[in-house]
């Protein structure tokens, strides 16, 4: 009997989700809703200085506060082991310090935790906390990653007598060869600057240690490796520790990681016999959650004259901050596996290289090294036409790796599964009228107006992932990356489908039920998604890496299938027919051409829960599980354009177009695919315009706040023009392909682009990002070869420490001159 | 431990009296004295919104209102404006047009578009996208909260929305 069909009914519809009745209503379930019995408050006291030793922690005044359980620092903490770094690279020397979840004798970077302080009282035990009293002896302080690789520089880590972390390469080809067949050689410094991923919901967690076991309610993308985590720093077996991902409030990454703060909860928990809350301030989430990018990218390309690419070399700079959360220098390694771009570059050559600097840990936020890679392919891709005199999107279709092409092995040795970049810049172009937007730029820039586009064709790799790449003897991550299910048709027929997957806004609850109910002849209501409680599906992991569908949906996918092919051999038995004779139409599992002898799930599923009459052999029940591995990874890919106006006189930038063809495969519902894109391109706005982590020269945080820190406003982006063309990726039946992180990994360059095509009248060739009004303005002065006043928002420092002077701007606000 | 405030105050149109602290912020009474957790906190600073709540019928950030300053004071929620058997016009506006993915931001959202809509029943996408930019969204890049915003408010005059 072959497999059961899918009948096409509900996927590809653009169905309102499952998961917002609840969320419009304030009947949301989210961590930091949760009030036990008997629960205590945990305050952190954290580091005030970037780099320093503790001279002494006097907790009396705090002990004394009413309402007070307990101050603990890390010499009270008994733990096995501290934060945990899942990538061990073969034949790569690797230094990892240790980390543990509060600062033994140093501190290292501004939040970093000292101290926590248990209360009854929310409020009381923040009063408490000001009572501890930390005495510091500071110590000297390195900000630059380039700075912290210099022989003579400031150590972060006095043990391993550098602050060089590794090196990392990848590549492919004769580089040599590919500068000596070039006619024309460009080569930037980029500045892909750092920024944080800023869900609206801070990082919350519940621990509750009780009998020997422990439930954890944490705001994670992925409670299943939080466990396994969590059992080796407790000695306890996984089985007696519950993680509960809820209701999730956005996660861009930053929530992938094993925190100190779940630590400290469960332990102060486990020590004073109490359900103990973490409820993380804004504040706290800026100075002592992930943050994202902080590469700087040294790029060289060649081409012929005719515009044919010989090779491309990039050494990137990663600043790592002074401790690894769990991926943090694996990072890079993914802008090192997309360097081709969607372009066939016979030499290719990445290295990264990790610094140590005194401050917060980056890791995976939005994208995690594909926007880097993206942004700076994208961009050099426009400098190199410019050198070549070309037409960008000449030179781009000159370099296209064919649709003929797929699938296509890139010099870097990573096959990509199918792709069409010619097909989707074309379709880009039927919304973007190119002739007439350049007579209409000319006649702008006569007016003293200036005006620009810029385009970006990218392509990223996501679906981790492959156990055998990415595991221990791949790549070296320390991890399989399969992705679980169980789907389990009840005996009345409604379905519950676990998946190892976290959603966190995603509306997973609302494609996966699409996928099973076409295989089951049911309809997406009757699907129940749960996910997230490591008490109840099978070990998954997690949502991150725009890998839920292709990997956790696909699993779904299977199992469903195997659920489907078992209902179907019920039916044919009860309905005295052969298998194969058999077909789902019309939600009934019936005899092909005779629609009326048939059986509806329910029915089948009363068959199997009541086996009066299965055939030979047959178990009852009705329920299947899936380990799915992937085979390869998906490659998604688009064409964005970008159209901005530029004020000369103040550098101020206005988005008026932004218009968005991806390819994500086959829609399974075409309304979250553009909810995706939409969020995931104004990310990248806000990086390219407003967004920037900023230390200055002491290590102090100077953007601690969201007044400081801008994320974009309704008021400073656009709305958008999207479109899609849907190439099925060889990987999956589904054919799908993530798109979680599309956007974000898209936008930045044709933002730039277009900056720098509005201005290169005014001589403007290049810009770093963020495109502040200052950072704008700067260049068009230097561009015109006036002096440039020191930037007021940068403390200490020289104008030029990034570069470009843009990593120099200070913080920028989104709305200012907005008209707000 | 500071002297303790009674207060009175009507949320959702139930009559509370309550002793509070008088820095006690409105937000914290209404998420923890009164269960009420649809409204949320995001920020420390008053920037993002989440925490919007009606006060005396007008759009407010709770985290920067004292629970004191509510006091004989009608409050409303998003858990007082409609519910999931009887949406508001707003609720079922977000839902048709997935104004929200992880719902974090959304009730404040609700609040500070609905107020929006009482006052101004015809905005422009400008007017939408001003008077929500004291509310952050990381998720849906504000595309679909703009269009759900237009459709609530034109969906009494018939008017069609397109975005």
């Amino acid at each position: 009997m072959t497999a059961v069909e899918a009948n096409g009914k509900w996927v590809g519809q653009a169905l309102r989700r499952k998961e917002d009745p609840r969320m419009i209503t304030g009947r949301g379930n989210y961590v930091d809703d949760m009030i036990v019995s008997g629960m205590l408050y945990m305050h952190v006291v954290r580091s005030s200085e970037a780099h320093a030793k503790i001279v002494s922690i006097d907790a009396t005044g705090a002990r004394e506060h009413p309402g007070v359980y307990g101050v603990f620092t890390a010499e009270d903490l008994d733990i096995a082991s501290g934060l945990p770094m899942a990538w061990v690279p073969p034949g790569v020397e690797i230094k990892t310090p240790e980390h543990w979840p509060l600062a033994k004798g140093e501190v290292k970077y501004v939040g970093q935790g000292v101290a926590i302080v248990l209360g009854s009282d929310k409020y009381g035990v923040v009063d408490a906390a000001e009572e501890v009293l930390v005495e510091y002896d500071p110590l000297p302080v390195v900000v630059d990653p380039e700075k912290a690789l210099a022989d003579d520089s400031i150590l972060v880590h006095e043990e391993f007598g550098t602050n060089k972390t590794h090196e990392w390469s990848i590549g492919g080809g004769d580089m040599d060869a590919a500068w000596q067949e070039a006619d024309v050689i460009v080569e930037r410094r980029i500045v892909n600057h750092r920024t944080a991923g800023s869900p609206i919901e801070p990082r919350v967690c519940l621990a509750d240690f009780r009998g020997g076991s422990l439930t954890l309610h944490l705001t994670s993308q992925n409670p299943h490796l939080i466990r396994l985590f969590m059992a080796g720093e407790f000695e306890m077996s996984e089985d007696r520790i519950r993680v509960i991902a809820p209701d999730v409030g956005g996660g861009f990454g930053v929530k992938i990681s094993h925190y100190p703060e779940e630590i400290l909860a469960a332990w102060s928990s486990k020590q004073l016999g109490r359900p103990v809350k973490w409820t993380e301030t804004r504040s706290e989430n800026l100075s002592s959650t992930i943050h994202g990018r902080d590469q700087i990218d040294y790029v060289k390309v060649g081409a012929k004259r005719d515009g044919t690419i010989t090779g491309l070399e990039c050494k990137a700079i990663a600043d790592f901050g002074a401790f690894y959360t769990l991926l943090t220098p694996f990072i890079p390694a993914f802008t090192g596996f997309v360097i081709s771009g969607c372009y066939k570059i016979p030499n290719l050559s990445f290295t990264a290289i990790g610094a140590f600097t005194n401050k917060m840990a980056t890791d995976a936020t939005r994208g995690a090294g594909r926007p880097e890679a993206t942004h700076l392919i994208e961009v050099m891709i426009d400098q190199l036409a410019a050198e070549l005199d070309m037409d960008p999107l000449e030179l781009r279709r000159k370099n296209f790796i064919p649709k003929e092409d797929f699938p296509a092995e890139v010099a870097i040795g990573i096959v990509y599964d199918s792709g069409d970049y010619h097909g989707s810049l074309d379709k880009l172009l039927t919304h973007v009228d190119l002739d007439a937007f350049r007579s209409e730029q000319a006649e702008l820039r006569n007016q003293g107006k200036y005006r620009g586009i810029g385009f970006s064709t990218w392509m990223e790799i996501c679906g981790l992932a492959p156990s055998r790449v990415v595991g221990p003897s791949g790549v070296g991550l320390q991890a399989g990356f399969y992705e679980s299910s169980i789907v389990r048709v009840h005996a009345s027929g409604g379905v519950t489908v676990y998946t190892g997957t976290a959603p966190h806004g995603q509306g997973l609850d609302t494609s996966f039920a699409q996928i099973v109910a076409d295989r089951l002849g049911i309809t997406p209501d009757q699907v129940d998604v749960q996910h997230g409680d490591t008490g109840t599906g099978p070990f998954g992991l997690g949502t991150y890496g725009s890998r839920s569908l292709a990997v956790g949906g696909e699993s779904i996918a299977r199992s469903t299938a195997k659920v489907a092919e078992k209902a179907m051999k019920i039916a044919a038995h009860q309905l005295e027919a052969a298998p194969e004779d058999m077909e789902l139409a019309d939600g009934k599992f019936s005899v092909k051409g005779s629609p009326d002898k048939g059986m509806t799930l329910a029915e089948v599923a009363g068959g199997a829960y009541i086996p009066e009459n299965l055939p030979e052999g047959m178990e009852p029940g009705l329920e299947e599980t899936t380990f799915y591995d992937p085979e390869n990874f998906v490659f998604p890919f688009g064409a964005h354009a970008c159209i901005v106006d530029v004020d000369a006189e103040t550098g101020k930038i206005d988005i008026s177009r932004y218009v968005c063809v991806d390819d994500c495969g086959p829609a399974i519902n075409p309304k979250l695919i553009d909810g995706q894109i939409h969020g995931g391109v104004v990310h990248g706005i806000g990086q390219a315009l407003y967004e920037r982590i900023h230390y200055d020269d002491e290590g102090q945080l100077v953007t601690g706040t969201f007044v400081d820190y801008a994320l974009p406003s309704a008021a400073d982006v656009p709305s958008f023009e999207t479109d899609r063309t849907e190439t099925p990726s060889p990987v999956n039946s589904l054919g799908v392909k993530g798109v979680g992180e599309a956007g974000t990994i898209a936008a930045t360059p044709a933002i730039v682009n277009a900056v720098i095509d509005a201005l290169r009248p005014l001589g403007v060739t290049y810009i770093d990002m963020p495109l502040s009004p200052q950072n704008v303005w700067a260049k068009i002065q230097e561009a015109k070869g006036s002096a440039v006043p020191p930037d007021p928002g940068k403390q200490g420092g020289s104008f030029d420490e990034h570069g470009s002077g843009s990593a120099g701007s200070g913080p920028t606000s989104p709305s200012e001159g907005g008209g707000l | 431990m500071a002297s303790r405030v009674p207060i009175t105050v009507t949320v959702n149109g139930q009559r509370h009296v309550g002793d509070v602290e008088p820095r006690q912020l409105l937000v914290h009474f209404l998420r923890e004295s009164l269960g009420l957790t649809g409204t949320h906190v995001g920020c420390d600073t008053s920037n993002c919104g989440a925490c919007t709540v009606h006060l005396d019928g007008d759009a407010v950030k709770s985290c920067t209102v004292l629970a004191v300053q509510a006091d004989g004071a009608n409050v409303t929620t998003i858990e007082g404006i409609g519910s999931e058997s009887d949406l508001h016009p707003m609720q079922e506006a977000f839902w048709e047009h997935h104004g929200l993915q992880c719902g974090y931001c959304t009730p404040g959202m609700i609040m500070a578009a609905a107020d929006l809509i009482a006052k101004n029943p015809d905005p422009s996408e400008t007017e939408v996208r001003e008077a929500l930019a004291g509310n952050l969204c990381r998720c849906t890049g504000y595309h679909n909260i703009v269009k759900a915003v237009l459709s609530a408010a034109k969906a009494t005059s018939g008017q069609e929305v397109t975005l």
